[in-house]
């Protein structure tokens, strides 16, 4: 089979950038941000879909961008850790809650962190505690021991203003 | 103002919070080639044949190397004569998962699909993964040649047998430790680009100039043109200090291919490839007196190594048998311990590295005393403990000292804050109620030898020696650069060890930059592991700063025409006492510093920069007092964790939040252990069974609770910091307080004691009144 069979011109709007790459169509979506598009802020953990760290936005909703594949997104809106920004020295209110709070030590999940703590307050401005960790049920940290991300995600809450978190 | 103990946001995180980190994936030079292993499918079997055929046809595919290519290369550095750890497995596999061929590839998905293509013939053998088993007589043997699977034995020269009769009463518990992972969420990595000017080397790894040191050697390149790079790393817990396969064959594979070749693990292969911790089996005896008093304490240490001996997995069982008696004062102590192979994969340190065992173990039998004598766990501790008046104490082994420390403080500030009289009134007020939890309390008095830094302390782990090297340099305009030997995996040495040198020098913190981790930039380093960061390096941060802050102060009272003792240094000046104006800012001394003209006689141009190696005469010995309580649903046997308390005695602290940061992670990590974690093998096949996250229960958000931490402090006499180290203080103290909580809880029960993990399975079994 020649590699044109196996391969698919797609294209995703990434951190508002419209980027069109070819892509295998087993092409992880992490893999076209890490290696295609150069956004290696998403990180990979694991190999089935329980770590988190590869965790991006997509239409709005928190997903692992390792179980998606790249034609899936093909038309659709991502944001990756390196799309956030905000009012707080260029940091959004959620990146500078975990600097506050201490909510990272190696870094390596964090970008996963911040998103799904992103796609959360998103939808739920002002969660309890537990609902924090609910909702980050799903991203693995090693390092912290989470109650520093909680606290840093209630910070985040609590400096938004309403505003994009 | 003092920045050392103050609360400083971190420098690190910026880039780390805006995808600018770099981890070795992260580096994508053009025209990378992707590296992956085959890997063993049986857990000990002879190796009859490797057919790559078929992968070698395969699109992208550049190549396939078994251990036959790499004869003219050693094995593995580190292991023991005539046991040592080929870089691929020659003839024989010792455990599954074990690399036998190495395939590169274009890309990453070529190289995934070529591996898999791989046909590899075995003829299996009998394996053992049991430390007690393989220790038997009728175990098959994975190195005949050496004719035991036992590798080291160290008996003991009096079993106190005699000592244990006298005592009004003797206790004896088999603790199992289990083999837990150590779950970085970085897996190994590395990338390696040997080019015409030499070898660069990046490997995600604890102690980059140890592995420069021995990839040289392995290699036969002089130092000078291997460099080796850990650049941003995503944890490491210990188990990036072993020397993994990857590591060497890369820079080769790089070498013939000329071109970069880059290695990354996934989750599935980290399960089995990097290294594990723990997995100790303790036969633990106890003589004590119907008041409590302990006076005897026999402590037989098993320790599973793996397939291979590996440095630092044969002197865990050392740390074991110096920290058996914990904060205790016993009056007689034996250890003794032995180092066993099994078909499984290497052990070597995971946080804490032999001492959580020891604390473990120690703080169980504590409780079993107190349940045998009818008397509070807290008070058993009490009779118990080392005098806060006893330091230095002599231990049981002569080179272990503690240095200082205040049991009684620490456990009764955790008392207080775990409101521990209420907990027991209302323990006592539910205990029959059967729609209420069963209510458990359990402590931990905990202490660990951390501060790995006297001569001869990591030498015996394969190190090059265990100082640590500190390099403080001023710049022209009066900004400094600390170039440190120890590099971190999420430990903030930039932030703590700027605080350290802003508080000596008097350059405000935002104007000193930490650089570490680069070999052709630092000039030698060891490492950060066992809770050395502060301790080690960040005392020579300190020391090298105060001779560059002497040297400074020459210049400064030269060009004031002052006397050096009448200069203070304040808002990044130096100012003559008492004369408010007379003063030279810090740029300006250091722009002096290079300009003989403007020197004095005694100092030369760029006599602003100092390094040195900092020598500690002993080790910290970091303790505390921990308190969980646990609430067990009576149908279901769940395990809630309601409260955990934690009291560190860390000596001095750099930065409280970063302090704080470390013993939750340590705190979580033993929690995992005493609740989750357990890797497994099956006994018959030796088949790994926990090769991801689904089956190997690292805990997530959902599963761990808030803690309450706070803190007491005895300063280590041996560093001039005063600081003992608190990396691995909470995966040393937590799992004991969590396992006495429960056993508490089922104290009605008749149970004495259950293995960790302690699963609600297990918890059920007892409450149905079955053996677990
Ligand atoms: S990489 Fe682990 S969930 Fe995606
Ligand atoms: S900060 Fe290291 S894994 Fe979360």
């Amino acid at each position: 089979m020649s590699t044109q069979e196996w391969t698919k011109a797609v294209t995703v709007t990434v951190n508002g950038r419209r980027e069109t790459r070819e892509v295998e169509h087993r092409t992880l979506l992490v893999h076209l941000l890490r290696e295609q598009l150069r956004l290696t802020g998403t990180h990979i953990g694991c190999d089935t879909s329980n770590c988190g760290a590869c965790t991006v936005i997509l239409d709005g909703a928190a997903v692992k961008s390792c179980t998606v594949l790249a034609v899936q997104a093909h038309g659709h809106e991502v944001t990756t850790v390196e799309g956030l920004s905000g009012p707080f020295d260029g940091l959004s209110a959620v990146q500078e809650g975990f600097r506050q709070e201490h909510g990272l030590q190696c870094g390596y999940c964090t970008p996963g962190m911040l998103m799904a703590s992103t796609a959360l307050l998103s939808e739920q401005p002002d969660p309890s505690p537990e609902q924090v960790r609910h909702a980050l049920e799903g991203n693995i940290c090693r390092c912290t021991g989470y109650e520093m991300i909680v606290r840093s995600v209630r910070w985040a809450a609590e400096h938004s203003d309403g505003a994009t978190p | 103002m003092s920045l050392v103990g103050a609360r400083v946001l971190r420098k690190e995180d910026p880039r780390l919070l805006t995808g600018q980190g770099t981890f070795v994936d992260d580096i994508q030079p053009v025209g990378c080639l992707h590296a992956a292993f085959v890997m063993s499918s049986c857990a000990h079997a002879e190796l009859v044949s490797i057919d790559a055929r078929a992968a070698l046809a395969m699109p992208g595919v550049v190549g396939v190397w078994t251990a036959a290519d790499f004869l003219d290369y050693p094995d593995l550095p580190g292991g023991l004569p005539e046991l040592e750890r080929p870089a691929l497995a020659r003839n024989r596999v010792r455990f599954a998962g074990e690399p036998l061929a190495v395939v590169v590839a274009e890309s990453r998905y070529q190289v995934a699909d070529a591996v898999a293509a791989v046909e590899v013939e075995y003829q299996e053998l009998d394996s053992v993964t049991d430390v007690t088993l393989a220790a038997g007589p009728d175990a098959p043997l994975l190195f005949e040649h050496h004719g035991s699977n036992v590798i080291t034995k160290v008996p003991m020269l009096d079993d106190l047998e005699r000592e244990l009769e006298r005592c009004d009463q003797r206790a004896h518990l088999r603790l199992v430790n289990q083999r837990c992972a150590a779950v970085p969420i970085e897996a190994s990595a590395c990338l390696a680009d040997w080019g015409v000017e030499g070898l660069t080397l990046w490997a995600t790894f604890q102690a980059p100039h140890h592995l420069r040191n021995y990839l040289a050697t392995w290699l036969d390149l002089p130092q000078n043109l291997c460099r080796v790079i850990a650049p941003d790393v995503g944890g490491g817990f210990g188990a990036k200090i072993p020397w993994y396969p990857e590591l060497f064959i890369a820079p080769l594979l790089s070498k013939w291919l000329r071109r970069p070749v880059k290695f990354t693990q996934t989750r599935s292969e980290a399960m089995v490839q990097m290294t594990h911790g723990r997995d100790q089996v303790h036969d633990v005896d106890v003589g004590f007196d119907n008041d409590g008093r302990i006076k005897a304490l026999r402590f037989i240490i098993s320790q599973n190594l793996g397939a291979y001996p590996d440095p630092t997995g044969l002197g865990l069982a050392v740390l074991t048998s110096w920290m058996a008696a914990g904060c205790y004062d016993i009056a007689k102590v034996a250890t003794s311990f032995r180092t066993v192979v099994t078909n499984t994969t290497p052990v070597a340190a995971y946080r804490g590295a032999g001492r959580p065992e020891a604390a473990y173990s120690i703080e169980r039998m504590v409780d079993l005393v107190a349940l045998r004598t009818g008397l509070d766990p807290a008070e058993v501790r009490r009779r118990n403990f080392i005098s806060p008046k006893a330091f230095p104490y002599k231990t049981h082994n002569d080179p272990v000292v503690y240095d200082s420390g205040d049991f009684p403080q620490a456990l009764a500030e955790c008392l207080r804050l775990v409101d521990y009289e209420e907990v027991r009134r209302r323990q006592a007020a539910t205990r029959n109620d059967p729609d209420a939890p069963l209510i458990g309390v359990g402590l931990s008095c905990w202490l660990e030898i951390a501060g790995f830094g006297p001569n001869g302390s990591l030498e015996g782990f394969g190190h090059l020696a265990s100082w640590e090297s500190a390099q403080v340099r001023i710049h022209p305009d009066g900004s400094a650069v600390v170039f440190a030997g120890s590099s971190p995996h999420g430990q903030g040495h930039e932030t703590t060890f700027a605080q350290i040198a802003s508080d000596e020098l008097g350059i405000p913190f935002d104007r000193i930059s930490v650089r570490f981790g680069d070999t052709a930039t630092v000039i030698q380093g060891i490492g950060t592991m066992g809770s050395r960061g502060v301790p080690t390096s960040g005392s020579a941060v300190k020391m090298a700063s105060v001779t560059v802050l002497g040297r400074a102060k020459k210049i400064a009272a030269h060009l004031l025409e002052a006397a050096e003792e009448d200069l203070e240094v304040l808002d990044n000046a130096f100012s003559v006492r008492g004369t408010p104006g007379k003063k030279v800012s810090w740029g300006d001394v250091a722009w002096a510093s290079f300009q003989p003209l403007r020197l004095p006689e005694e100092l030369s141009a760029g006599s602003l920069e100092e390094r040195l190696f900092m020598e500690s005469p002993n080790f910290s010995y970091p303790s505390g007092a921990y308190a969980c309580v646990v609430e067990i649903d009576r149908r279901t046997g769940r395990i809630t964790i309601d409260k955990m308390v934690l009291i560190d005695d860390c000596g001095t602290v750099i930065n409280p939040l970063l302090a704080e940061g470390q013993v939750h992670g340590g705190v979580a990590q033993g929690i995992a252990q005493a609740l989750f974690e357990q890797v497994v093998f099956d006994p018959d096949s030796g088949q790994p069974q926990t090769t991801n996250l689904i089956d190997y229960l690292v805990p997530s958000a959902p599963d761990l609770p808030d803690y309450v931490a706070g803190r007491i402090t005895t300063l280590c006499p041996n560093n001039p910091l005063g600081a003992k180290g608190i990396g691995e203080s909470g995966a040393v103290g937590a799992p004991a307080a969590v396992v006495n909580a429960v056993l508490d809880a089922l104290s009605g029960f008749g149970v004495e004691h259950l293995d960790m993990p302690v699963t609600s399975e297990k918890v059920w079994h007892v409450l149905q009144g079955g053996q677990q």
